[in-house]
């Protein structure tokens, strides 16, 4: 899933400072799962919005809307009838969300509630961890079902480098160093002898750094 | 072929090596390397200049190699993998060559989050094992890394480093193995403190016959005073400091704790001098180069050949 | 027992406080309560194994939200008890409605 964190509270009042009917927007999909923009969390935000405003005399009018998905048109046009009524959208839909809606609504401005993270997993409940950054050329065959193009600090491919201690990588204690775990599976697996073989450099020009990506199957397009 | 390094020719006689090292200022005067640079001439074979090492920004490598260079010192340029991509990468080996840098280091460099700019993007579009076989490959094969021919190889003799005490252990042999099929000729490794740790790990690498194939030169700081140890032990990723080394600083008067740093660091010398396979030394005296002199002196490897 | 507590404590009942959500309380603030309080059970005597542990997290959670918006965290608290305790289920009312008089009204009160 595309995991996310609101963003400090503060950022959000500031971004809603000259606005007194908002649109708060939140998302089923992911941000539900991760919980930082399902409708529970739309609803707590909103209420938290609308007690600093009251507070502050400038009273705001909120209307809390979750869509299935924030990512698809046939769900987005769903706020046709009544986006008008407001002057912005505050999303708590990840990065992709937030744009669509803005590109489907180009009088209003949809602002970001949220900070998008990264692609993770639920380790344990209320514990979400990055997997997967999306590079476009998948080398999880080769490091035995763990990536250290995302898990490794430095992206190694031939790893682990010398600030591997304890299992642990250099930069924070609390995460384990890929290289540690891809090596406890050539073990595991009695494959040491692959770990000699010198993965090649990276084709990048399939990540982000060949420009935006597309996907297209022809024969979906109607 | 040989390159014009002085290191190369020396631990190509079987002679001891010895090589020191020198972190660039933060700052644009050349007086502070040069400087630094006149501790080390005639007590080492060559030295190296550090890139931005614990990632703070520094007079670039390059331009510190060829200060040095122009006192009449040998310099290896330290080349990390955190803040170029491969374009920039193969651009300066030519120009080092260009300008007769005769030996590269290639590491992966220490993670941003460590440095002066931590809210930096890194960019490791490639790692140190893929930058030594950069470097060959436009060297030996006259090709960049897209396939395309090189005018003009760069004749640069080839470095890597290792450390024998990060984990997991069993690897740290075979890595560096890596490293010599990459291309690597040389290796300098991390400080070693714990000499039974590093015995342990050079009988791994006999075992496998890396010793035959690269240059091992083992990795010695004196310590300056029993906090830089303490530090040293507990701070810094991928460093083995045994206690009783600690105790041993702290068993001596305050005003004595630097000759006994310097004594454990000659005393070291002469251990991993004995071990087989090791060809020489590689002296990081941490912003003390003037005590580099001395050491190598005690350890009886005055004068350089 | 016939022991009186402030009239200004009123009292909500719900199965269990692990029912009680943020929202929920979130809720009585916007309609002008002054402070929030949940009385659950000892911790390790709950029916329902965790509930009250979980509200004593939501609470904590609560607070923040609540400083964040300047409502003030000091304004929700979480008490346990047993049913047998009446004496201090009334010693908390005093305490709770002592300490929320101090701080005075809720800021983000509507006129009325």
């Amino acid at each position: 899933m595309i995991v996310a964190n609101r963003k400090p509270f503060e950022e959000i009042i500031e971004m809603l400072k000259p606005y007194s009917k908002i649109l708060l927007l939140g998302c089923n999909e992911c941000v539900t799962v991760c919980a930082t923009g399902g409708s529970k969390e739309v609803a707590v935000l909103a209420s938290e919005i609308r007690l600093y405003r009251q507070k502050e005399g400038k009273p705001v009018e909120i209307g809390e809307v979750t869509l299935e998905r924030n990512c698809d048109p046939e769900y987005v046009e769903s706020l046709k009838p009544f986006i008008h009524d407001y002057e912005v959208v505050l999303s708590m839909a990840c990065g992709c969300g937030i744009q669509f809606v803005g590109e489907h609504y180009r009088d209003r401005l949809v602002l970001p509630a949220v900070n998008t993270t990264f692609y993770g997993v639920t380790e344990e409940h209320g514990v979400w961890t990055e997997r997967c950054q999306g590079c476009g050329n998948c080398i999880l065959h080769k490091t035995l079902g763990i990536c250290p193009v995302t898990r490794c600090a430095k992206s190694i491919f031939n790893g682990p480098c010398g600030g591997s201690q304890g299992g642990k990588c250099e930069v924070d204690r609390d995460i384990p160093c890929a290289w540690h775990l891809i090596v406890d599976r050539y073990r595991e697996l009695n494959m040491m002898d692959k770990y000699l073989e010198i993965q090649p450099m990276k084709d990048w020009s399939t990540s982000r750094d060949g420009g935006p990506r597309k996907r297209v199957r022809e024969d979906l397009k109607i | 072929m040989s390159t014009q390094s002085n290191l190369e020719r020396v631990l190509k006689s079987g002679t001891f090596a010895v090589t020191s090292e020198c972190g660039p200022p933060r700052g644009a005067d050349p007086e502070v390397v040069k400087k630094k640079g006149s501790y080390l001439l005639g007590y080492v074979d060559c030295v190296n200049v550090t890139d931005n090492q614990t990632s703070v920004v520094r007079m670039s490598s390059f331009s510190a190699c060829l200060v040095l260079k122009g006192v009449g010192l040998d310099p290896i340029m330290q080349m990390v993998c955190r803040d170029r991509n491969r374009i920039a990468m193969q651009s300066d080996i030519l120009g080092a060559a260009a300008l007769g840098i005769n030996n590269l280091l290639c590491l992966s460099g220490d993670h941003q989050k460590f440095g002066d700019h931590p809210t930096a993007k890194n960019v490791f579009d490639i790692d140190s094992i893929q930058l030594i076989q950069t470097v060959k490959g436009m060297r030996d094969e006259g090709r960049f890394i897209s396939g395309q021919e090189v005018k003009g190889k760069p004749n640069i003799f080839i470095g890597c480093v290792e450390n024998p005490f990060a984990d997991p252990f069993e690897i740290r042999a075979l890595r560096l193995a890596k490293k010599a099929a990459a291309g690597a000729q040389f290796v300098q490794t991390q400080c070693v403190f714990n000499v039974e740790k590093f015995e342990k790990w050079m009988e791994m690498v006999r075992d496998l016959g890396i010793h035959e194939k690269i240059h091992i030169l083992a990795g010695i700081t004196p310590m300056k005073s029993i906090g830089m140890a303490q530090y040293m032990k507990n701070s810094v990723p991928g460093m083995d400091v045994p206690e009783e080394q600690i105790e041993r600083l702290k068993g001596v008067p305050k005003e004595k704790v630097t000759e006994e740093g310097i004594k454990i660091a000659v005393e070291t010398i002469e251990r991993v001098r004995a071990i087989k396979g090791v060809a020489g030394v590689h002296i990081m005296a941490i912003e003390w180069e003037e005590k580099v002199q001395e050491i190598v002196k005690a350890a009886g490897l005055h004068p350089r050949p | 027992m016939r022991l009186s507590y402030p009239t200004n404590v009123k009292i909500i009942k719900v199965p269990c406080t692990g029912r009680v959500d943020i929202t929920h309380v979130l809720k009585a603030f916007e309609d002008g309560a002054d402070g929030v309080y949940l009385v659950g059970c000892l911790e390790g005597d709950c029916h329902y194994l965790v509930g009250n542990i979980r509200a004593k997290k939501r609470v904590e959670y609560l607070k923040h939200i609540l400083d964040e918006c300047g409502v003030g965290g000091e304004r929700v608290a979480m008490y346990n008890m047993s049913s047998a305790e009446g004496q201090r289920f009334a010693e908390v009312a005093r305490e709770m409605t002592e300490k929320i008089r101090t701080l005075g009204p809720n800021p983000a009160k509507k006129e009325k």
